[in-house]
């Protein structure tokens, strides 16, 4: 399913900028709209909204810039987020719920409530976090299409 | 319900694409201000109750398929919320109600039938 060599499932790049909240949410509207149309049931396009969403908001909440990647695969859709960014010292701690370093402009968004990351996980068939402090972060998230 | 019988029912002001109310189903609703709440908890087809008026919201309602967003305590919507909304086809509603006597009205709309 998702072997390593993932060029050929490739189906869309995207950039997104950090701190920019005012286009928050287009990648992951690119994202659905690319989704639609292939025979996917909604109920699934609508989990991956939510995983794209949530990994778009945190590379504009926390990095300096990033990209996310969709794959689509006979049995599963595959987005990768990777970003260059502060990292995550304490992926265990950043994975708890209710748990945020989010200031207060973006709180005023409605974004900041440490939901973001433990939503990814409990969207997704097959989660990975990694990280380097002071480098970045890297996200995989895998959807399976067949149960 | 229609989105339609539900901005009548409640007296709601309509901001965006009163022209896709009739044609918009309600099947149940969610209240909330925190993005990743409504985002992981709302289904398709929910009338959102919120007190947000940034753009992310028309973003949130679109991804998760929602029937429309009721803006509460007569707070207004930004100019480019309502732009994005009018351009994704998003329901906006206003209302000088807050959040507790819109829900309960909703919730006692839909449970009537
Ligand atoms: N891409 C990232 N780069 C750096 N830190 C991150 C990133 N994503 C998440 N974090 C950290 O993990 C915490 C929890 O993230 P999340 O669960 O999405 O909740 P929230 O974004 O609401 O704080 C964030 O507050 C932040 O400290
Ligand atoms: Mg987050």
């Amino acid at each position: 399913m998702s072997g390593d060599d993932l060029s050929e499932s490739l189906e869309g790049i995207y950039h997104i900028q950090g701190r920019d909240f005012v286009d928050a949410g287009i990648v992951s509207s690119e994202v659905k709209k690319s989704l639609q149309g292939k025979g996917i049931p909604e109920s699934i396009i609508r989990r991956i909204a939510v995983i794209t969403f949530e990994a778009e908001i945190n590379i504009i909440s926390y990095a300096q810039q990033g990209t996310i990647q969709l794959f689509i695969e006979p049995d599963a859709v595959i987005i990768e987020a990777n970003d260059m960014g502060p990292g995550i010292a304490d992926i265990d701690l950043a994975l708890q719920e209710g748990y945020s370093t989010a200031d207060d402009s973006i709180r005023e968004l409605g974004f900041g409530a440490g939901m973001g990351l433990c939503n990814i996980r409990k969207f997704s068939d097959i989660f990975e976090l990694t990280s380097e402090v002071g480098q970045g972060t890297h996200l995989k998230s895998i959807v399976k299409l067949n149960g | 319900m229609n989105l339609e019988t539900l901005v009548e029912a409640l007296g709601l002001k309509c901001k965006c694409c009163w022209e896709k109310l009739k044609n918009t189903q309600v099947r149940g609703g969610y209240a909330g201000d925190l993005l990743s709440d409504v985002m992981a908890n709302s289904s398709a087809g929910d009338i959102w109750v919120t007190r947000q008026v940034h753009q992310n919201i028309v973003a949130v309602a679109s991804l998760k398929d929602l029937a429309g967003i009721v803006v509460v305590q007569g707070a207004s919507p930004d100019k480019d919320t309502l732009e994005r909304a009018g351009k994704e086809g998003i329901p906006i509603l206003v209302t000088d109600m807050a959040k507790f006597e819109v829900v309960g009205r909703i919730y006692r709309l839909l449970s009537e039938g």
